[in-house]
C-alpha cells in the first residue's frame, strides 16, 4: 500500500517535470540550446494563473488555459529577442544568454512583485480520498490526467501536423528543410510556442497542489527537469516524457525511505551517472549515415 | 532567360570559394556544371537557394534578383533543391518526407495530381511510403530527395550530384529521371562529380575550377574537349 501511494505521488510529480522536460527537449531538439529559463517561463505561468484567478475570478481550466496561451506568447518573445539574433553564435554564446534570460526572469519578477511567497488561489477545492491507507487528492488526479492528455495531443500536433512534422523535419536537418521551403523561424517560434505552453500548464497545477507560488519556484524544477530530458534522451520527445516520470519517481522514493534531505541529490546523482554510462540517455542511440 | 548568375563572387569568412561566376539557364534546358571537389559548386547552388549570402554579384530569375530573398520566397518562386549528400529527413516517414517537400504549396487541386506523378516515376517510393525514410537504401534516399524537391513543384531544380556514392545501376536510372523530368518541363541545374554522365545529357555545360568558370559550351562540345577529356573524364 505504502508503494501505490508514492507511486502516485511520484506520477503527479513526475508528471510536471514530463511537461517540462518535454520543452527543453524540443528546444534542444530544434536549435541544441538548453534553454535555462524554461522554468522561469513556468514560474511566469504560475503568476499569470495567479492573476488571472485572483484579479478576474476565472476559473482553474480558463486559467490554465490562459496560462498556456501566455507562456506560448512568452516563448516566443523571449525567442525572438534573446536567441534569434544569436542564430550563427557559437553555442555557449546562446548558453549564455539563456542563463542571463532566466535571471532576468527571475529578479525582475522579484522586484516587480516582492519576492516572497505567495498563497496560491485554490480555484478548485483539494478533496482527500482515502482507500484503505491509501490517500488521493483529487489535484493528483487532476494533474495526472491533464498532463496526459496534453502530452497526446503534443504528440498528436507533432505526428499529424503541418507544423508538427515541419518541427521534426527542422530538428534533423534545418538547411534540407530550408532548400524545400520550409520556414526555420516560424517553426522555432513554434516549437517555443508549443513548449512553453506545456510549462504554464505546469505552472498552474503546481500552484494548486503546493499553494504557494514565488518568482524563484522555476530554479529547482527547471534543473529538475533538464535532467529528465537528458535521462530521457535530450531531442527525444518520448524520452522527456519517461524521464519526467521516473525522476518523479525516484525523487519521491528517496522521500519515503526517510532521505528527504537527499532528494535533490539524488536527482543530480543520475544525471552524474547517467552522463557516464549512458550519455544519449535512456532512448537515445547513435545513428550512423547511409550511402 | 530562366537564371543569369553574374559575377558571384561568395566566401566563407576570409575563404573565397566562388569568384567571379557568371552563367545562365534557359527555360527548358538541362544546364550541367562540372568540377573538381572543392570547385564551389555546391557554394554556388546554395547561394541560388537563399541559405548562403553573396559577397557581390547578382542572381536573376526570370529577370528578378533573388540573391538577397529568402530561401521560402526562392522555393515558392520555383526554385527547388536536392542537397548533395541527400539529407532526407530521417525519423519522418517517406510520405511525410514528400509532405514537407509540398511544404508551401497552396494549390492544393494540383497537388495530388504531383503526388501521384512522384509515386509513378519512384514506385519504390509508394512501396514504402509509411517506412522510415532512414531505412531507405542509399539510392532510393536519392529518389526520395528528388521526389521532396519535386514535391515543391519547381521550374527550376538543382540537383547536387544526384549519382554521388550510389551503385552503377543507380547511377543509370538517377539520370533517366533527370531527362524525364526535364521533359516534363522542368529546368534543370545539375551539379556533377561524375562529368561523363552529366555532359552527356546536358544541353549546355559550364567547367568550374577553384571558384571560377574556365570553360562553356554545349554538352556535346565539352565532352569532346581535350581538356575536358584529360581533367574529367578520365584521359
Ligand atoms: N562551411 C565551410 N566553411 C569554410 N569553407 C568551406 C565551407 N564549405 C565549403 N568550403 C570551401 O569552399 C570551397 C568550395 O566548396 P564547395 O562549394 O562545397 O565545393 P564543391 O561543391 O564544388 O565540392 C572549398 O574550398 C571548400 O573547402
Ligand atoms: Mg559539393
Amino acid at each position: 500500500m505504502q508503494i501505490l501511494q508514492q507511486l502516485i505521488n511520484g506520477l503527479s510529480l513526475g508528471s510536471i517535470y514530463a511537461l517540462l522536460a518535454l520543452g527543453y527537449t524540443m528546444v534542444y531538439g530544434i536549435i541544441k540550446l538548453i534553454n535555462f529559463a524554461h522554468g522561469d517561463v513556468y514560474m511566469l505561468g504560475a503568476f499569470w494563473g495567479y492573476y488571472m484567478i485572483n484579479t478576474f475570478h476565472v476559473g482553474f481550466w480558463t486559467a490554465l488555459i490562459l496560462s498556456m496561451i501566455f507562456c506560448a506568447i512568452i516563448g516566443v518573445i523571449v525567442e525572438f529577442l534573446a536567441y534569434r539574433p544569436l542564430r550563427d553564435s557559437p553555442r555557449i554564446v546562446v548558453l549564455i544568454t539563456a542563463i542571463g534570460v532566466s535571471f532576468l526572469l527571475e529578479n525582475g519578477m522579484s522586484y516587480l512583485f516582492s519576492s516572497s511567497p505567495r498563497d496560491f488561489p485554490q480555484a478548485m477545492v483539494m478533496h482527500r480520498y482515502h482507500l484503505g491507507s491509501l490517500s488521493i487528492s483529487n489535484v493528483q488526479v487532476l494533474i495526472l490526467v491533464t498532463s496526459i492528455v496534453l502530452m497526446i495531443l503534443l504528440q498528436l500536433i507533432i505526428k499529424r501536423t503541418r507544423m508538427g512534422k515541419a518541427m521534426r523535419a527542422v530538428s534533423v536537418d534545418p538547411e534540407a528543410a530550408q532548400l524545400i521551403g520550409i520556414n526555420v523561424d516560424h517553426t522555432i517560434s513554434f516549437t517555443f510556442a508549443l513548449g512553453s505552453a506545456l510549462a504554464g500548464a505546469a505552472g498552474v497545477m503546481i500552484g494548486l497542489y503546493y499553494n504557494s507560488i514565488d518568482p524563484l519556484m522555476g530554479m529547482t524544477p527547471g534543473i529538475k527537469a533538464f535532467v529528465a530530458a537528458v535521462l530521457g534522451g535530450i531531442g527525444l520527445i518520448p524520452g522527456a516524457a519517461l524521464g519526467g516520470f521516473v525522476i518523479g519517481l525516484v525523487e519521491t522514493a528517496v522521500q519515503a525511505m526517510g532521505f528527504s534531505a537527499f532528494r535533490d541529490a539524488a536527482v543530480y546523482g543520475i544525471l552524474i551517472v547517467i552522463l557516464i554510462i549512458r550519455p544519449a540517455g535512456i532512448l537515445g542511440k547513435t545513428t550512423r549515415e547511409k550511402v | 532567360m530562366l537564371l543569369q548568375v553574374e559575377d558571384l563572387f561568395v566566401n566563407y569568412g576570409v575563404i573565397q570559394a566562388v569568384k567571379g561566376v557568371s552563367f545562365n539557364v534557359n527555360e527548358g534546358e538541362i544546364v550541367s556544371l562540372i568540377g573538381a571537389n572543392g570547385a564551389g559548386k555546391s557554394t554556388i547552388l546554395h547561394t541560388i537557394s537563399g541559405i548562403m549570402r553573396p559577397k557581390s554579384g547578382r542572381i536573376l530569375y526570370n529577370g528578378k534578383e533573388i540573391q538577397k530573398e529568402k530561401s521560402q520566397k526562392i522555393v515558392s518562386g520555383g526554385i527547388s533543391q536536392v542537397p548533395e549528400g541527400r539529407h532526407i529527413f530521417a525519423g519522418l516517414s517517406v510520405l511525410e518526407n514528400l509532405q514537407m517537400g509540398a511544404f508551401l504549396r497552396k494549390d492544393k487541386s494540383q497537388l495530388k495530381k504531383d503526388y501521384d506523378n512522384v509515386f509513378e516515376r519512384f514506385p519504390v517510393l509508394q512501396e514504402r511510403k509509411n517506412q522510415d525514410a532512414a531505412t531507405l537504401s542509399g539510392g532510393e534516399q536519392q529518389m526520395l530527395a528528388m521526389g521532396r524537391a519535386l514535391m515543391a513543384a519547381p521550374k527550376l531544380l538543382l540537383l547536387d550530384e544526384p549519382s554521388m556514392g550510389l551503385a552503377p545501376i543507380f547511377i543509370n536510372e538517377i539520370f533517366d529521371i533527370i531527362e524525364s523530368i526535364k521533359k516534363q518541363g522542368t529546368t534543370v541545374l545539375l551539379i556533377e562529380q561524375n562529368a561523363a554522365k552529366a555532359l552527356s545529357i546536358a544541353d549546355r555545360g559550364y567547367v568550374l575550377s577553384v571558384g571560377k568558370i574556365v570553360l562553356s559550351g554545349t554538352g556535346q562540345e565539352l565532352l569532346n574537349n581535350a581538356e575536358v577529356k584529360k581533367a574529367y573524364l578520365g584521359g
